[in-house]
């Protein structure tokens, strides 16, 4: 028996492009799968995987994290509201263009951006939510 | 004239255990709407990959749930394998797929007695619970727990389940699934079930497809999703095909979830008569690290998890990130809500068998 590792394609692409191969992918029958965010320290990567017929495909999008922004695919991908409003949740991005915009409530948090909190000491309690 | 009102449905209701929040935007009883609202028990598990050496970490991908929990670990430890480039002892592949399926009729038989307690089967809720304990027993015998294992590891498993355990747990199953039958006919066959369940929470697939619908709730929808055909651990070589019924209803999900058991009993039977002695626990050398990216696509009971781990040479992971099945079908229960009946909410949402504790990882 061997050990079963998948193939898994990631693609880095600018955040523009987005929208436009989400709608390209849904229209070639794909389905989202999940969408990932991992803080580099310096920046954010947001993965965003699709498969079909069991082949998943990543999109990478690098972000600085002075200007957190990403275009939604909530339009395309109802789904994705979820994964998108965990974005700003958690990681303090900024999603344009989201169909159903919790607007940071989306989890009842304790902390401002949990997974990637200002680089200054402890994030205040942002109160109770 | 119509009036519309919205009813608040959870996060403390009778049918969840766990809380999840809906807004209920109803016309009369019909409901139009249904805004979902969750967090109340978000645990920020993720973040303890900082902190946690990655051996450790099958701990803390065990305790994301108390259903699923033996998943959970196989799923991680596939995942960090993956990224070490490690080819496990064929005996752990084997033994990890009877400990998951196992687990997988433990959690349906679990949501058989949920779904029953929703619509006022009691006394099918209490026999599920009453069967679910066999099966409880034959995880307790191998494993030595009962709803956290602690038996897989990167690398394998922590122990060994002799021969002479799998010789008895063979001799249980045909009683066992006896006793799993005769409580899940009713819910597929009893006219008084059908009538809450057929035609009730249509998800057409199209729609599933669209919104990334995974598991049984996919397959009730007639998608053939299902991440063990992708062959990952013990899995290949396998004989077997998803479950998949076209209702795209409350009673196609059902449906599903009942034929699995059956399924599940077929996969340990086979497994049991491939497997061969040897070793279960591959010893990775201290020193070193998983580096690099990978997400590991494992079928839970509730349908595809992903386990996304990145590594950079050190204990620690820099990400440890789970996509549950449940926050992937949030979104098309929010669809299957849409034009339903205010009493069927219930079992419309109790047929995603929403596991909250996962959600909230």
């Amino acid at each position: 028996m061997t050990q079963f590792i998948e193939t898994q394609e990631v693609v880095a692409i600018a955040r523009e492009e987005l929208p436009a191969r989400a709608a390209q992918l849904a229209k070639d029958g794909w389905r989202i799968v999940h969408v990932a965010c991992i803080n580099q320290g310096d920046h954010l990567d947001v993965i965003y995987a699709f498969d079909k017929g069991y082949k998943l495909v990543n999109y990478k999008l690098t972000i600085a994290k002075d200007d957190p922004v990403v275009p939604s695919i909530s339009a395309t991908y109802l789904a994705a509201f979820a994964y998108e409003n965990e974005l700003q949740d958690l990681f303090g991005m900024k999603v344009e263009g989201l169909v159903l915009d919790f607007k940071g409530k989306f989890y009842r948090k304790r902390h401002e951006a949990p997974f990637n909190p200002p680089a200054c000491a402890a994030t205040p309690p942002a109160g109770k939510a | 004239m119509v009036q519309r009102t919205i009813v608040p449905f959870g996060p403390q209701h009778p049918v969840l255990p766990e809380p999840i929040h809906l807004d209920l935007v109803l016309e009369d009883e019909l409901v139009v709407q249904a805004i979902p609202s969750i967090g109340y028990v978000h645990r920020g598990l993720e973040m303890l990959a900082a902190k946690k050496d990655y051996h450790e970490m099958v701990y803390v991908a065990e305790r994301i749930c108390g259903i699923c929990s033996a998943i959970h670990g196989i799923g991680y430890c596939i995942a960090a394998e993956a990224l070490l480039q490690v080819e496990i002892p064929e005996r752990a592949a084997r033994l990890r797929v009877i400990i998951g399926e196992l687990s997988r009729i433990h959690s349906h038989i679990l949501w058989a007695g949920l779904l029953a307690d929703g619509f006022g089967f009691e006394s099918l809720f209490m026999h599920s619970w009453r069967v679910r304990e066999l099966i409880l027993d034959l995880l307790e015998e191998a494993t030595g727990g009962r709803v956290i294992f602690g038996i897989s590891k990167v690398g394998g498993l922590r122990r060994d389940i002799d021969d002479a355990q799998l010789e008895r747990m063979a001799g249980k199953l045909d009683l066992v699934e006896r006793e799993c039958r005769a409580i899940t006919d009713p819910l597929i066959n009893d006219s008084t079930v059908k009538k809450r369940t057929v035609g009730v929470g249509k998800l057409p697939m199209e729609i599933a497809h669209l919104l990334g619908a995974v598991g049984p709730t996919a397959r009730g929808s007639g998608l053939a999703l299902d991440a063990r055909k992708l062959g990952y651990g013990g899995y290949d070589g396998l004989k077997w095909e998803p479950i998949v019924e076209t209702g795209a209803d409350c009673h196609a999900r059902s449906a599903v979830r009942v034929r699995e058991i059956t399924q599940s009993f077929d996969l340990i039977r086979q497994t049991l008569k491939a497997i061969r002695p040897g070793e279960v626990d591959l010893k990775i050398k201290p020193g070193v690290n998983p580096k690099g990216k990978y997400a590991a696509r494992i079928e839970q009971p509730r349908g595809e998890v992903i386990y996304y781990l990145e590594g950079n040479g050190t204990a620690n992971l820099q990400r440890f990130r789970v996509r549950t099945p449940t926050f992937a079908n949030v979104a098309p229960l929010v669809k299957m809500l849409e034009g339903c009946q205010l009493a069927d909410v219930p079992v419309i949402v109790l047929t995603i068998d929403p596991c909250i504790s996962c959600t909230e990882r």
